[in-house]
């Protein structure tokens, strides 16, 4: 990985900060010639404080639910210029992607556009203080589905980003995640080297939204990962692949660093490892 | 001034046309009844080589502003249309285009807003986005669409302005007539309007630009403020700009903020814009005690130029397909009243809520009003219901 950031230093996330993380690391891969697409949350408000920015590359934020359809405009303008050379991401988190922007990217991937969609999915609206969206994992206390003597948090699965990418027929969709830097990499650079859109679903775990320790966010995402709550895996042209083997760790261990499913009792930590592993299975038991 | 021919065209395909001679490099279409027929033919000239743009067609009207917002944010000339409920979709986007100091130019195709869902014109979805630091033109014919989508680019590309632009027009009573149309020639509207070159606002590897930033209490204010003044000052440039055109076009509508008709020693002036100017002509051929002043700049509002205008009438009548809900009267009323409050001799002023729904407004209709306002007292305001 290249050395240089192409964000400065100085900006404004929260210690231990995962999309801040995903951020450095993707713009390694990426380098210079490239264009940022933000949609509204933590990463644009932390970094661009007018008239400050922490950007070394163009970088534009409309709104919240926009950043797709904003990219293909830019996309669109930039092949007019031309420029058929510069990549174009349109980037943004849980919230601004899998709920609110639903549709703008959705669009994006149907019409085709050659542009790279990622998201930092810290799993929940943090930027206006955690409450759940759909990328929420199931069970999950938010501010918006506390825990409490009739609700044991969140009550819904975690939605599947990346079949639903893949269900537009884009030529790469992929998840990632900040503890896994060398497999982030290669996969944004892969994407790059596609022409047409692309997917990256990249995990983020934010120390403030999930109540850990801000020096463990690495450990939690590689804890993450091991323990199959995220799969790292790509789809090329329709052809599943899971990119690391986890080792199987009990979701309990990942579970236990953070308050958000301390109202667990064992017996729903049970059931939640049952569920984990099923659907593994269920997605990636015929892949080697 | 070069002549052209003069041809029968739809409303929506003289307003495509007019787009073409502006050479956007970016067109965003989703379709919406009354405009559609406008994206199908830019659709078609498209397709047929006649403009080299990329064209999206998308997958709601919020995408299609938020893509054009990214192309103008790039640096390139760009286009849309909407209408009714596209634009009442594309509310918030409005927002952030005048903001970041966007010079889009966007067709919007008036038609009522739901509920009850109904297609038919009036102005109530434009009006109700005046806030959103758009400039407003209303069109009352083709041929102003086509000059006025012209002089769109040339005011929003302005350095003095660098703000969007809606150029207005009435819902199947424009896109859907036809109409004589002259289309000017492509080297005219050229040397007209020259390419685009965006020296504010570019999204380059080369020349990294941070756009859309977020703002503390303080630099936003600063911001709003340098927005609201350089939208009150583009009424010069909007002047400027009609002047330039009708000099090089042949074609002028009054002023360019406002558009007198057998104004001069008359004691009662209608007020309206866009289509419903048309029927107040005709009443005002009619009869000899009143005139027409037409507003073409809604934003800005022509506050200068509606007192000059207004000076020595005593009753004044505003005709208007919208209602500023809440407040028993039109948007238009309520401005109008405001900018003449000051004025040394009081006049009388009336509302009249008309063609809401596409609801009909006939010659007939306005000469009747003019006859009412005779015995009406100021500051009432009626609805034309038939």
């Amino acid at each position: 990985m290249k050395k240089d950031d192409l964000i400065a230093p100085g900006h404004r996330t929260c210690a231990g900060c995962g999309p801040a993380i995903a951020t450095r690391m993707m713009l390694r891969a990426t380098g210079p010639n490239v264009v940022l697409c933000q949609s509204t949350g933590c990463m644009e408000v932390t970094t661009t404080q007018y008239p400050t920015t922490s950007w070394k590359v163009p970088w534009i934020h409309v709104l919240f639910e926009n950043a797709c359809s904003v990219a293909a405009g830019v996309r669109e303008a930039l092949n007019h210029q031309g420029k058929e050379d510069v990549k174009v991401i349109a980037f943004g988190g849980d919230g601004g992607m899998a709920d609110i922007g639903f549709r703008a990217m959705s669009g994006l991937f149907e019409r085709g556009h050659d542009v790279l969609v990622v998201i930092y999915d810290n799993e929940a609206y943090m930027n206006t203080g955690i409450q759940r969206s759909a990328s929420t994992p199931w069970h999950a206390a938010t501010t918006t589905t506390p825990a409490g003597r009739l609700s044991k948090g969140k009550e819904q699965w975690k939605k599947d980003m990346v079949a639903i990418a893949v269900a537009h027929h884009v030529p790469y969709a992929a998840t990632a995640s900040i503890a896994f830097p060398f497999d982030l990499e290669k996969k944004i650079k892969k994407a790059l080297e596609i022409k047409g859109p692309k997917f990256l679903h990249i995990h983020t775990p934010c120390p403030v939204g999930w109540y850990y320790a801000s020096e463990k966010t690495v450990e939690v995402a590689k804890l993450a990962v091991d323990s199959k709550m995220w799969a790292l895996y790509e789809v090329e042209n329709g052809v599943k692949k899971l990119t690391y083997k986890p080792k199987g760790t009990p979701v309990s261990d990942y579970m236990k660093l953070q308050k958000r499913f301390r109202h667990l009792s064992e017996d729903d930590i049970k059931e939640y490892q049952k569920r984990v592993d099923e659907n593994f299975d269920k997605k990636f038991g015929e892949i080697k | 001034m070069i002549k052209t021919k003069m041809q029968i065209l739809e409303g929506s395909r003289a307003a495509a046309e007019a787009v073409v001679l502006c050479r956007p490099a970016l067109t965003v279409a989703y379709p919406i009844t009354p405009q559609t027929h406008i994206v199908e033919d830019l659709a078609k000239f498209i397709a047929d080589g006649k403009l080299k743009a990329e064209h999206m067609e998308v997958e709601s009207e919020f995408s299609a502003i938020s893509a054009v917002v990214g192309g103008s944010a790039t640096g390139v000339r760009t286009f849309t249309a909407t209408s009714s409920q596209g634009l009442a979709l594309m509310h918030e986007v409005l927002f952030a285009a005048s903001g970041m100091r966007l010079p889009i130019v966007m067709q919007v195709v008036n038609r009522a807003l739901s509920a009850p869902i109904n297609i038919w014109n009036d102005w109530q979805d434009s009006i109700s986005a005046r806030d959103s630091g758009w400039l407003q033109l209303y069109c009352e014919t083709a041929q102003e669409v086509v000059d006025t989508t012209i002089q769109a680019y040339k005011i929003a590309e302005d350095k003095g302005v660098l703000l969007p632009v809606m150029v207005c027009m009435d819902g199947f009573f424009i896109t859907h007539t036809l109409e004589p149309v002259e289309i000017p020639k492509q080297s005219t509207v050229d040397k007209f309007l020259p390419s685009y070159k965006s020296t504010h606002a570019y999204l380059d590897p080369e020349k990294p630009m941070t756009q859309g930033p977020f703002a503390f209490p303080k630099p936003y204010m600063e911001l709003r403020k340098q927005l609201s003044d350089a939208i009150d000052d583009s009424d010069k440039i909007v002047k400027k700009v009609h002047d330039r055109f009708a000099k090089s076009f042949g074609h002028s509508y009054g002023n360019g903020l406002v558009d007198e008709y057998k104004n001069k020693g008359k004691k009662t002036a209608i007020i309206t814009m866009g289509t419903l100017a048309g029927t107040v002509r005709e009443a005002v051929d009619a009869r000899d005690d009143i005139s027409l002043v037409r507003i073409r700049s809604f934003r800005p509002f022509p506050k200068k130029d509606l007192k000059k205008a207004l000076e020595k009438v005593d009753t004044v009548i505003i005709l208007e397909k919208n209602i500023a809900l809440g407040t028993g009267a039109g948007a238009l009323y309520d401005e109008v009243r405001s900018t003449l409050y000051d004025e040394k001799t009081k006049k009388k002023i009336l509302g009249v809520v008309c063609g809401i729904g596409g609801s009909e407004v006939t010659v007939d209709d306005v000469k009747n009003i003019a006859e009412i306002s005779k015995k009406k007292k100021d500051g009432e305001v009626w609805w034309l219901m038939k």
